[in-house]
């Protein structure tokens, strides 16, 4: 039996020094979906994997961050049914980034805005994810979600507003009620997501 | 996809201007966000990612 590769080695060496380059923006979008370091780069190694596998089914010349993308999104949405997420994040390294920060101007707390963050319904967490720290175009952004343009408009509006208002009148939830209040809220979310698909926000 | 605040002379520039708004609509906090994001992509790579590439390789030898 023949085996046919459509790649030649050439290729798999570009493919796999543009899979290396983006893995930075993986972990990051990753940390932010996820909140805690191990755990999501576990899921960003599980979407490597996975890109890997499917390596023949890139198209080169095309965004292989944005190919990737869809791919940990997909594995995220996955974990995230079976349970495998609480909220949690990792407050000790939020409190050191903050310090590491210190000097600059930020009157606001990193680890709060991790926090507040993380409150969010993950398909405005994403949205805002992608489009406000990310550097994707909404157009971008939206082909990673797979939804429309304005939809990603509407859930980067509307996440904003609750971050703000949260920021603003300090109203984040305490840590010890945000990990089972988020998760609980972020499911009842995914839920709704999984069954309307096309066009909630 | 724009990568900014690389070359150290805009961002002195920016910080003395106020962030950019678009529509006047960018959040206070919106550069802290950034800001938290980045934190992430400049961290140096930990070694398990390494040993996974190294392992790709591998594996596409054998196929």
């Amino acid at each position: 039996m023949v085996v046919k590769l459509k790649h030649t080695a050439a290729q798999q060496a570009d493919f796999k020094r543009e899979l290396t380059q983006v893995i930075p923006h993986l972990r990051a979008f990753a940390r932010g979906l996820c909140g805690r370091p191990d755990v999501a780069d576990d899921l960003v190694q599980e979407a490597m994997l996975k890109a890997w596998a499917a390596r023949d089914r890139f198209e080169p010349g095309t965004s292989m961050k944005a190919w990737i993308f869809v791919i940990l999104r997909n594995a995220y949405l996955t974990d995230m049914r079976r349970n495998k997420f609480h909220g949690e994040y990792d407050e000790i390294v939020a409190e050191r980034i903050l310090t590491a920060r210190a000097g600059q101007e930020e009157p606001i707390h990193l680890s709060d805005m991790h926090r507040a963050l993380l409150t969010l319904p993950p398909e405005r967490r994403e949205a805002l994810l992608l489009v406000g720290a990310g550097g994707f175009s909404y157009e971008e952004a939206a082909h990673i979600c797979g939804c429309a343009v304005g939809t990603v408009k509407s859930r980067v509006g509307r996440a904003r507003a609750t971050l703000t208002e949260m920021l603003e009148e300090d109203t984040i939830p305490a840590r010890s009620s945000t990990d089972r209040v988020a998760h609980a809220a972020i499911l009842e979310e995914l839920e709704i997501a999984s069954k309307g698909q096309s066009n909630h926000n | 996809m724009t990568k900014q605040g690389k070359d150290s002379g805009s961002e002195k520039k920016r910080k003395k201007k106020t962030p950019p708004l678009k529509g006047g609509r960018e959040p206070e906090w919106a550069n802290g966000l950034r800001q938290l994001y980045d934190s992430v992509v400049d961290e140096p790579l930990p070694d398990s990612f390494n040993d996974l590439l190294d392992k790709l390789d591998d594996e596409s030898k054998s196929t």
